[in-house]
């Protein structure tokens, strides 16, 4: 059971950012949402590696020969470079809605609506 | 090797390379001259076009085609000391591939065209052209891409680029609430993708499609794949249950924009059948899934219509439709996949309904790109897009009106048009799979006419208004690109059966076909 | 902010740059590469912003430098990768990797300290990166300072 924690706190950290996306009213809440839905899945990807036993995937200076894979840490390397493009985009929709309307509720922003 | 010789062997790379090296060059280019500026931009798009078109003519006359980044032969898709697994970035263009890969050139050529004089009041269009270039790729990448995640990371940077596009009017603040919308859900969607990838790669310790689909057993775990990625890529297109974001987006975003976002929708609806053809086929319970996207094609077809009818904007009103026409792409290609695991059925209608979803998928980006032209050249003359405040346009803009009867003709699927061409082929079959969708199909083209004929006679029709007295005709630029699609859409129309034979038909069954999409790639292994 | 926050930022940055280029450096090797270097670069700039005030530090950067940096660095990487057409191979082959020129040293096979001269051209493809994500990074946070009212500075 406990060789499980990664994927319960995955599950876990998931369920409380897809709550915190729908419930919340202030973008940069929504912003931190998304930014905890990010970190799950990247939990997700780098615990799928893992190798009973194993060491970090470097050979320079290592221990030893039996090393965790290399290829889902790749993979949340570009999940984090995207993580952190959407936060930089979304943070300026906010500030030129905030400049707009002088606010950053979601209510109070809607124009578009039908 | 000669220069003909080199753009052949190298057409994937090449088909994206092109337009992110003249995205990236852009910011210097730009210093120089507007003039300077506009001809790199669209050199570089006639550049990937012409590489398109290369590569789509090699798969068509000689089969998939593979193409390995960083390997010492370009097909060497498994290395000799990899033990079997396909360890580099493949992409794998078959015919269904190089189908959207056609439609990606036109409506790029035709679209960039338009936007260098609909865009020239604005400023700082270098940033404008550096996104639309990186959507171009995007586009590219995803749909000739033969590597799961690597089509992760082009649906995210045609979604970041995306995003920016649509918020490209920051003066008001409705485009920013329009691009937030659409980024929002757009991550969501994302985020589930890549918790699906993490799960293949898991189970199956491979990220190419052809090698998950040669290992696919449809576990528990599949199953929930399935789910995630059939919601995500679903979302990105627009069908119902998740299409709000879709009249905001596309009525706010810059009139050019939106008429390649419907390419953009277009090469999600091609990841998702990427998906359910290709990586599960058969091994999936066909025909529950199956429904599944008939059922989501109904409701898009049918909401979308409806809601499109009591619209004042012209561009919300036509986002609606776009909605709508989704909603048959799905339909059809649902009835080809309830079906696949029966082989009679398949070819005495699946096919057919396959190839009428396809067509209608190529059809519908060229007319809806021309309507959404259309519409921009009205917002850049007069200035608003309600419809209330339009009218007695035909008197001056007599190009124009022409433009946008060929296109609201194609839309509602009149015989010498070519939406009539897709769209008889999907009534047939789904008429034989089961007669109550074709006829909610048929209502459905029905209430189109209807809502583009009160379009036309508000906006085109009446005495002319005097506020719109000296309104002039559309500026060189834009009537040159609406002419390109209007003279597909015609040409189409006139002659889809040499279309269907030799584009369509090879893509549908391409599709269908997974054993030879596992064996171009692993090699009959 | 205070003179011994001053003072200190101005000892630690130049390590904080050192320390991100030394990252992007030995990207091929240790953990590291283009995008986590040039986000520790990014962060020196921070910590001078916080300690200095937003307008003092916005008159010494300039914002045209900064985006013919990001240029460069995205050329270079595009252009590294095209240079394989050159070569008449296929697209990003390691066309630097044990040939004996830059960088052309053979890997070393199995667990060794690690020797900076291989890689063929992953190392100028980390550099690249590293001086795109350092000037992107820096321009997102004058962009986001330069929303802020004149009180706030």
């Amino acid at each position: 059971m406990l060789w499980n924690l990664p994927f319960i706190t995955v599950v876990v950290l998931t369920f409380i950012g897809i709550i915190t996306v729908l419930l919340k009213k202030n973008i940069i809440k929504i912003l931190l949402g998304i930014n905890i839905l990010e970190s799950a899945v990247n939990l997700f990807l780098v615990s799928l590696g893992y190798r009973e036993g194993g060491v970090a995937p470097i050979f320079t200076l290592a221990p030893s020969n039996l090393m965790v894979l290399p290829t889902p840490q790749a993979l949340t390397l570009t999940s984090i470079v995207i993580g952190v493009a959407t936060s930089a985009l979304v943070l300026s929709f906010a500030m030129v809605l905030k400049k707009k309307y002088g606010t950053v509720d979601i209510d109070k922003i809607r124009r578009l609506q039908g | 090797m000669t220069i003909a010789d080199f753009i052949i062997t190298n057409a994937p790379a090449l088909l994206v390379a092109i337009p992110l090296f003249a995205a990236f060059t852009i910011p210097l280019v730009g210093r120089i001259s507007t003039a300077a500026r506009n001809l790199w931009v669209m050199g570089a798009m006639l550049a990937a076009a012409a590489v398109a078109f290369i590569l789509a003519f090699t798969v068509f006359t000689s089969g998939t085609v593979i193409y390995v980044f960083g390997a010492s032969a370009v097909n060497l898709a498994v290395p000799l000391d990899s033990g079997g697994i396909p360890i580099r970035i493949i992409f794998t263009v078959d015919a269904m591939s190089a189908f959207m890969d056609i439609i990606c050139a036109i409506s790029g050529v035709s679209v960039l065209l338009y936007s260098l004089s609909s865009e020239s009041r604005n400023s700082s269009l270098e940033g404008y052209y550096a996104l639309f270039l990186l959507m171009i790729t995007g586009v590219f990448g995803m749909v000739s891409t033969g590597d799961f995640f690597n089509f992760f990371v082009f649906l995210e940077i045609l979604s970041l680029a995306s995003a920016g596009i649509i918020a490209y009017r920051i003066d008001g603040g409705l485009a920013v609430e329009a691009a937030l919308k659409y980024f929002v859900l757009s991550t969501l969607g994302a985020i589930f993708i890549l918790f699906a990838i993490g799960i293949f790669y898991g189970q199956y310790d491979a990220l190419n499609i052809a090698m998950i689909a040669q290992r696919m057993q449809y576990t528990m775990l599949d199953k929930i794949a399935l789910v995630l990625l059939v919601a995500a890529l679903a979302m990105k297109c627009g069908a119902v249950p998740m299409h709000f974001w879709t009249p905001d987006a596309y009525s706010m975003a810059p009139s050019s924009a939106t008429a390649f976002l419907v390419v953009a929708s277009q090469a999600s609806l091609y990841g998702l059948f990427r998906v359910l053809f290709t990586m599960y086929n058969v091994t999936m319970n066909c025909i529950t899934i199956g429904w599944i996207i008939i059922i989501l094609g109904v409701l898009s077809m049918v909401v979308g219509v409806t809601m499109a009818i009591p619209q004042k904007d012209v561009k919300r009103l036509m986002a609606y439709h776009a909605i709508s026409q989704t909603g048959y792409m799905l339909l059809g290609v649902g009835v080809g996949l309830a079906v696949l695991g029966n082989v009679a059925l398949t070819n005495a209608f699946g096919f057919t309904a396959m190839e009428g979803g396809i067509f209608h998928i190529f059809n519908h980006a060229m007319y809806k790109g021309l309507l959404f032209l259309t519409a921009g050249v009205i917002f850049y003359r007069i200035g608003t897009r309600d419809l209330n405040k339009m009218g007695g346009l035909g008197h001056n803009m007599k190009y124009t009106m022409i433009f946008f009867i060929i296109g609201a003709l194609a839309i509602a699927g009149i015989p010498p048009f070519n939406g009539f061409a897709s769209k008889l082929m999907i009534y047939e079959s789904v008429y034989i799979f089961n007669p109550i969708l074709a006829i909610i199909a048929m209502v459905v083209s029905i209430l189109t006419l209807a809502s583009f004929v009160k379009v036309f006679h508000s906006i085109f029709m009446g005495p002319k208004l005097p506020e719109y007295a000296d309104v002039k005709e559309a500026p060189l630029p834009m009537l040159l690109g609406m002419g390109i699609l209007a003279a597909i859409v015609i040409l189409v129309g006139l002659f889809p059966q040499p279309v269907v034979d030799g584009f369509v038909a090879p893509a549908a069954h391409a599709l269908a076909n997974q054993s030879g999409y596992i064996f171009s790639v692993l090699g009959g292994a | 902010m205070s003179r011994i926050v001053r003072t200190a930022a101005d000892i630690i940055y130049p390590f904080v740059l050192i320390f991100g280029l030394y990252i992007v450096a030995h990207g091929h090797l240790t953990p590291g590469g283009g995008f986590q270097g040039g986000a520790v670069i990014a962060t020196g700039a921070a910590l001078v912003i916080v300690a200095y005030s937003y307008t003092e530090v916005r008159a010494w950067l300039s914002k045209n430098v900064l985006m013919g940096q990001e240029v460069i660095g995205l050329v270079g990487f595009i252009g590294v990768a095209l240079l394989a057409f050159a070569f008449g191979q296929v697209f990003f082959f390691n066309y630097l990797n044990a040939s004996g020129s830059l960088f052309g040293i053979p890997v070393p096979y199995g667990i060794n300290a690690g020797e900076l001269n291989t890689g063929g051209f992953v190392p100028l493809m980390n550099f690249s990166v590293g001086c795109e994500v350092w000037g992107g990074l820096t321009l997102v946070i004058l962009y986001m300072l330069s929303g802020l009212e004149k009180e706030e500075c």
